[in-house]
Parts: C-alpha cells; sequence; structure tokens
C-alpha cells in the first residue's frame, strides 16, 4: 500500500509541476507544429506519398516525434531533482527504487500524454480521419512508445551531474532515432546500409504503427509493431531499474 | 543498548578518509550534538546513518536495523533534515508536506490533521498555500523541520538546522526541537556550527575533527574539565608565592592583573581573596563550549558561513536553479 501511494505521490508532483511551468507545454508543441506547417507545408505542395499529401503523411511521424522528444528530454528533471536536493528526499523515503523509477515514468507519460493529445486533436487539419478504433489504437501505440522513451531519458539523466550533459548525450541519442524512424520518408527503398539502420530504430516500429492506424499505409503488420515497441519497453523499464538502483545521490 | 551504535563505521572518499573508524552509542530519548568545523566528516556520518551512502567500511544500528541489511526500516524509522535546503521550490508548502506524508507511508486518515500538526510547531499555517520559492530561508528551513517529523520518526537528523537563520529564528527552532522532544518522544541527532545552540540543546556532544572523535560527554562536563578563571584587577600587594593555593591549575600576572585557573571559582573564591587582599575589581570567567573545541582541536570552530558560502547565498542559488 505505501508503494502505491509512494508513486502516486511522486506522479502527482510531476503532474503539478507539469501543469504550473507553461513553457514545458508550450515549447513542445511549437516545434513539431513547425516541422508540420512549414516542412510539411512546403513539401507538401510537390510531393505526394503513396497517394496522400506529404504533410498528411508526416503528420504520425510528427506526432512520434512529439512523444520522442517530450519523453526523453523528461530525463532532465531527475537531473533538476538531484540539482535541487529534492533527490535526496526521494532517496531517503521508505520506497523501492523500483517504485521511484515507476512513479517517474508515469510521471513523464502523462506529460507525453497530453502533448500527444494536443497534436492527436489538430490531426483533422493534416487530413486524418478519427474512428473511436484509430483513437484507441493511437493511445495504445503513444502509451508503449512513450513507456520506453521516457525509461531511456531517466536513464541518462540518473547517470548525469548536470543539464548541459544531459541535453548533450541526449542530442546524441534522439535525432539517430528520430531521422532514422522513417517519420519523414518512407522506409521501404531504402539503400541496404540506411535500411538496416532503419529497422534497428525502435521509433520506426511506432511511426509505421501510428501511420499504418491513422492513414492506413503500413509497412508491417499492427501486431509486429506492438511487439516490437513493447520488447524496447519492457527492456528499458528493466535497464532504468537497475540504473535507480545504482543512481547515487 | 543504545537506540543508535555504530560500529567502526568509515568512508573513505578518494583522497580523503572523512569519517575514521568511529565507534559511539546513543540513547534513546537523548539530544545528542556532533560538533566540527567544515569537513569535519558530519554530514557524511548522517547520511551514512540514514542510509543515503553506504560506508565503506563498518556498520551502525538505527532503532535496532542494520544501515546495511536493512536500509528500508531504517529509513521508515527516521526523519532527517539535509544541510541544504531538499523541497521542490514549486510546490506549496503544504503540498510538499502531503508528497512526505504518502512517501514515507502515513496512514491516509493522518494526512490533513498531521500535516496541520507539524505545520502549527512550526507556526506556518498561513503560509501553507504559498509557494516554497516565496518563503524566506527561515521559513523554509522551519518546513523542513515540520516534513521531517511528519512521519512521527523514531530518530530524527538535523543537519545545521539553524544555519544562517537570524537569532531569533534560531531560538525558536530551539524551542521547536525542545518541545519536539518533550511532544513527541524523538531521539535528536543534530549537527552543529553555533556552539552556544549545541550548549543549549543537547544532553551530549561529540567533537569530531578530520572524521574522528575527539571527545565526547555532557556539554557541562567538558566546560568542567576546562576549569574557570578568577580574574582580577588592580592587584597592589602579589604575594612571593602560591603555595597557600595548591589548587591552582593555572596562573598568570600582567601588571596588576592576575588570572587564576581553577575547578570551581564560587569554592575557591574564598581563599584567593584572602590572599590577595588588595585588587579593584574581581570577575569570574565561565568556560564555554567553543573553549572546549579549542582545546581539542586546536581552532576555534568558524561560525556562520561555510566554505562553500553561507547558507542563505545557497538558498538564493537554489532560488535561482530553475
Ligand atoms: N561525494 C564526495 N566525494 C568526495 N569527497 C567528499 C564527498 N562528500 C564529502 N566529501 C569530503 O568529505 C569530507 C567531509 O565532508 P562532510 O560534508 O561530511 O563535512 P561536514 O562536517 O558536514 O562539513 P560542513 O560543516 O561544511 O557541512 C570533506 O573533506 C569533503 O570534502
Ligand atoms: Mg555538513
Amino acid at each position: 500500500m505505501s508503494e502505491v501511494n509512494g508513486i502516486a505521490a511522486l506522479w502527482l508532483r510531476e503532474f503539478k509541476v507539469f501543469t504550473r511551468e507553461h513553457s514545458r507545454v508550450v515549447s513542445s508543441i511549437f516545434t513539431p507544429l513547425l516541422w508540420l506547417v512549414v516542412f510539411g507545408g512546403g513539401l507538401g505542395s510537390s510531393i505526394i506519398i503513396k497517394g496522400v499529401n506529404y504533410q498528411t503523411f508526416i503528420y504520425p511521424g510528427v506526432v512520434s516525434m512529439s512523444v520522442l522528444f517530450t519523453s526523453v528530454f523528461f530525463g532532465v528533471y531527475i537531473v533538476w531533482d538531484r540539482k535541487i536536493d529534492f533527490l535526496k528526499e526521494v532517496l531517503v523515503a521508505p520506497l523501492r527504487r523500483s517504485t521511484i523509477f515507476i512513479g517517474k515514468v508515469l510521471g513523464g507519460m502523462t506529460d507525453s500524454l497530453i502533448q500527444g493529445s494536443i497534436l492527436l486533436l489538430l490531426g483533422p487539419l493534416f487530413g486524418v480521419h478519427y474512428t473511436i478504433i484509430v483513437i484507441l489504437k493511437a493511445y495504445l501505440v503513444i502509451l508503449i512508445m512513450a513507456a520506453g522513451l521516457v525509461s531511456l531519458g531517466l536513464i541518462i539523466g540518473s547517470q548525469m551531474e548536470s543539464p548541459e550533459g544531459f541535453g548533450m548525450v541526449v542530442s546524441f541519442v534522439i535525432y539517430p532515432l528520430f531521422f532514422l524512424s522513417g517519420a519523414l520518408f518512407p522506409t521501404e527503398d531504402l539503400p541496404s546500409w540506411l535500411s538496416s539502420l532503419v529497422l534497428l530504430d525502435p521509433l520506426t516500429y511506432g511511426v509505421d504503427a501510428l501511420r499504418g492506424t491513422m492513414l492506413g499505409t503500413q509497412r508491417f503488420p499492427f501486431l509486429v509493431d506492438l511487439a516490437v515497441l513493447s520488447s524496447f519497453t519492457a527492456f528499458m523499464i528493466g535497464i532504468g531499474t537497475q540504473a535507480f538502483k545504482r543512481m547515487k545521490v | 543498548m543504545g537506540i543508535i551504535e555504530v560500529k567502526e563505521i568509515t568512508k573513505v572518499y578518494e583522497k580523503i578518509t572523512a569519517v575514521d573508524h568511529l565507534n559511539f552509542e546513543i540513547e534513546e530519548g537523548e539530544v545528542f550534538g556532533l560538533l566540527g568545523p567544515n569537513g569535519a566528516g558530519k554530514t557524511t556520518l548522517l547520511h551514512m546513518l540514514a542510509t543515503l551512502i553506504k560506508p565503506t567500511y563498518g556498520t551502525a544500528t538505527v532503532n535496532g536495523y542494520d544501515i546495511i541489511r536493512e536500509p528500508g526500516k531504517v529509513r521508515r524509522s527516521i526523519g532527517i533534515v539535509f544541510q541544504e535546503p531538499s523541497s521542490d521550490d514549486i510546490l506549496t508548502g503544504y503540498e510538499n508536506l502531503m508528497l512526505h506524508a504518502m512517501m514515507y507511508g502515513v496512514p491516509r486518515a493522518e494526512w490533513k490533521s498531521r500535516i496541520r500538526e507539524v505545520l502549527r510547531l512550526v507556526e506556518l499555517e498561513s503560509r501553507a498555500h504559498d509557494r516554497v520559492r516565496n518563503y524566506s530561508g527561515g521559513m523554509r528551513r522551519r518546513l523542513e523541520l515540520a516534513r521531517g517529523l511528519l512521519h512521527k520518526p523514531n530518530v530524527l537528523f538535523l543537519d545545521e538546522p539553524t544555519l544562517g537563520l537570524d537569532p531569533q529564528s534560531r531560538e525558536h527552532v530551539w524551542e521547536y526541537i525542545r518541545e519536539l522532544v518533550e511532544v513527541e518522544n524523538v531521539t535528536v541527532v543534530i549537527t552543529s556550527h553555533y556552539m552556544e545552540e549545541a550548549d543549549h540543546l543537547c544532553d551530549r556532544v561529540a567533537i569530531i575533527d578530520y572524521g574522528k572523535i575527539k571527545v565526547m560527554d555532557k556539554p557541562s562536563a567538558l566546560k568542567s574539565e576546562i576549569g574557570e578563571k578568577i580574574i582580577l584587577m588592580g592587584v597592589k600587594e602579589v604575594p612571593n608565592t602560591t603555595d597557600s593555593l595548591p589548587f591552582l591549575t593555572g596562573y598568570t600576572k600582567e601588571n596588576d592583573r592576575i588570572e587564576l585557573c581553577v575547578d570551581d571559582a564560587s569554592m575557591r573564591l574564598k581563599r584567593i581573596l584572602e590572599t590577595f587582599p588588595t585588587f579593584e575589581k574581581v570577575e569570574i570567567v565561565h568556560p564555554t563550549l567553543n573553549d572546549v573545541f579549542l582545546k581539542y582541536t586546536g581552532r576555534s570552530i568558524r561560525e556562520g558561513g561555510t566554505a562553500e558560502g553561507g547558507y542563505m547565498q545557497r538558498i538564493m542559488r537554489q532560488v535561482k536553479k530553475r
């Protein structure tokens, strides 16, 4: 019971901080919109991919991107916690380290989910037609993806002393994940060296699942995407728990 | 059996031994003071006892639980107020306390009543719903004191609880701590730079320097070991010898000013005044813990700011951080 309350406390705190730091929301909505409107709009006027306008084609990719950036960057808050010494208060609580990790992951997933939802609301403007099934499947994919990516951010954050260091390491991780995911281009007919890198990127399967769900153009079966994403997430949660166990104040 | 038993506890960082094979016991219900200059190892010792860092060697039991083998049980039974402010300043005081209640296993039915109780104790009720970043340093300190108590710990560790507070708030905090010991029946381990604080609050103190305990006893016992001084001024006739005063432990003469060291001034005064019949003024000097400190560490403790800047500067840094 106390572990459940502990998770609730950690989640509640992240949620409150999130609702009070409006800059967190604004900045993470702004970048995806820039991609959609400027990049997508610019190229979209002349390019059609798989029967849809380019802007529509990258919409699921940009939603994934928003989840990717928000989730991984959430890891910086563990660095902040260390900096403002709040981490000591949490680590000396009679909670398991895995509980603390789960509480943080849920907090980060909530941030990502709220931002994802704002972007999903804009879907119809970019040519996506929603049904209940589409929305449920999209949320399922976003949730699994967010859980894995928040874990990834927290793993990095748990090892870092400064926010600047975190930013450095994360940019090495986040941009390859994004550009290799097929968020901005179809992944079927790539040179083989690029193709194998694309297949190694877990985000590829998230983008593919979202694109299939929203636009009906899919490379892998939905369940395959889900299976790969879930394995990635389970793996990240496993490593994250270990990283938190070893984390120092 | 002591409520805290420290056995050979040691912490070695790359270059220095911060805590060096300490052995001692703290009794239940005691207010125990750790006094030492910057870098003496006080915080390191406290963090080991609170299971935040692991000893390099040795161990300790707190409330009967081993800090290495049963850290979860230790954590459930202790409260700690860190040297650095560690509340979330974007949340309100009340919210910080609520999170603490949830994380530290306070029964749900008691969350609100218990928070009200501790807020009353530190007189922060009227500011409870302000964000912590709008608190003064002293208010923030009091909030953290309240937080450390919220889950009714058996043992409370206070790392420099009054560092940087003005004298008035400092005395206030002392009152809270005294009250706590009576009302909540906790054992308190406190580190401090302020000698008068230790003298005022602690049943026993340990003077720690370079990771080692130099001496440990009741403040009164430590002081009486130093002895008292009788100073006579304006002395005209000085006897050739002080043989008639065999209890003297020290004697210095400077013009017409004479200093005599004795164990108990009020008892020895009569004999001394008989030996020195002519004087203008007499003064009795009682030793302070600072004298004790001086004797055992060879230097006087630096009050107030620390090597990394005073507490207030640190708070201001914290506030700007986010
Ligand atoms: N994480 C660390 N890595 C290396 N050395 C450390 C670390 N933490 C503390 N030390 C060193 O250990 C020694 C004891 O530090 P500690 O913080 O326990 O002192 P303190 O008695 O609390 O001092 P203060 O009065 O300034 O708070 C110091 O020399 C300090 O530099
Ligand atoms: Mg210290």
